[in-house]
């Protein structure tokens, strides 16, 4: 399935919602977006996982990436995500201990945008 | 046995057609349904390992992923760039993996191997027999039917 792209904002939250297939081919494109909507001046940002069904390494990448621009920028990143199988690969490669992870955009956007107290 | 090989041009976009043939016989080959989307994830990585890795070289080589069905579903995914580029299987610790200074593609090939690892009990990575190049060997258990 192709890489769906969709922003919008929720409790003052810029939630990108991303679906289909995130790999080498496609992570070009979700890095664009997010770096478009840092430079647009997004400061929470919530990532939706919910309907990826494939992500790679490139993916996670790109989602390290953007963790980073935003600390830089004294922002806030944090994702969604509640499957097994994408949750098995933030496990994996040590990545949870690196993301916030939320089980639902509601948890997400109702920190204060403190980043803490993933509900995984 | 059964064999299927797919070559293809270091491009991005024929890691996912690799990703989908293999997945198509692993099933065919008789892996365990709920094994199918670590086999699916796997092939990727070693597949975006290897076109990165022809990329940075300057590489048009073609990318050669086997697949066969003697007494485990065996998957080669091999590469034509120099060894001392390619062998490395650290894994990052979650410090290092947000550190400011860790470059992204250092990021993604620690983050790619964790993976490979993580998810593939029978892995070998080792030069290949004849010229420059690796292959990383991985394989899944089948159940005959």
């Amino acid at each position: 399935m192709e890489l769906s792209l969709a922003a919008r904002t929720v409790a003052g939250h810029t939630v990108l919602e991303v679906g289909g297939e995130v790999d080498v081919y496609t992570a070009p494109r979700l890095r664009e977006r997010l770096v478009e909507l840092v430079d647009g001046g997004a400061r929470k940002v919530v990532v939706d996982l919910g309907r990826v069904d494939f992500l790679d390494s490139t993916g996670l990448g790109v989602l390290v990436g953007a963790l980073k621009r935003l600390r830089a920028a004294d922002g806030t990143f944090g994702l969604v995500c509640s499957k097994e199988p994408l949750l098995k690969i933030f496990r994996i490669t040590a990545l949870d201990q690196v993301f916030p992870i939320y089980a639902s955009i509601e948890a997400a956007t109702s920190t204060g945008g403190d980043g803490a107290g993933p509900t995984e | 046995m059964a064999t299927v090989r797919l070559s293809f041009s270091p491009a991005p976009v024929h890691v996912r057609t690799a990703r989908l043939v293999g997945v198509a016989v692993a099933r065919r080959a008789g892996v365990a349904e709920e094994l199918l989307d670590e086999v699916r994830l796997a092939i990727g990585e070693a597949c975006t390992r290897a076109v990165a890795l022809h990329r940075q070289h300057g590489l048009t080589d073609l990318v050669t992923v086997e697949m066969s069905d003697a007494d485990s579903y065996a998957v080669r995914v091999i590469d034509h760039a120099p060894i001392d580029a390619s062998i490395g299987l650290a894994k990052l610790l979650p410090d290092e993996l947000a550190d400011e200074s860790l470059p992204d593609e250092a990021l993604t090939t620690g983050v790619g191997f964790a993976l490979l690892a993580g998810f593939v009990d029978d892995l070998q990575v080792r030069p290949v027999d004849d010229g420059t190049g690796t292959e990383v060997r991985m394989a899944w258990p089948v159940n005959r039917r």
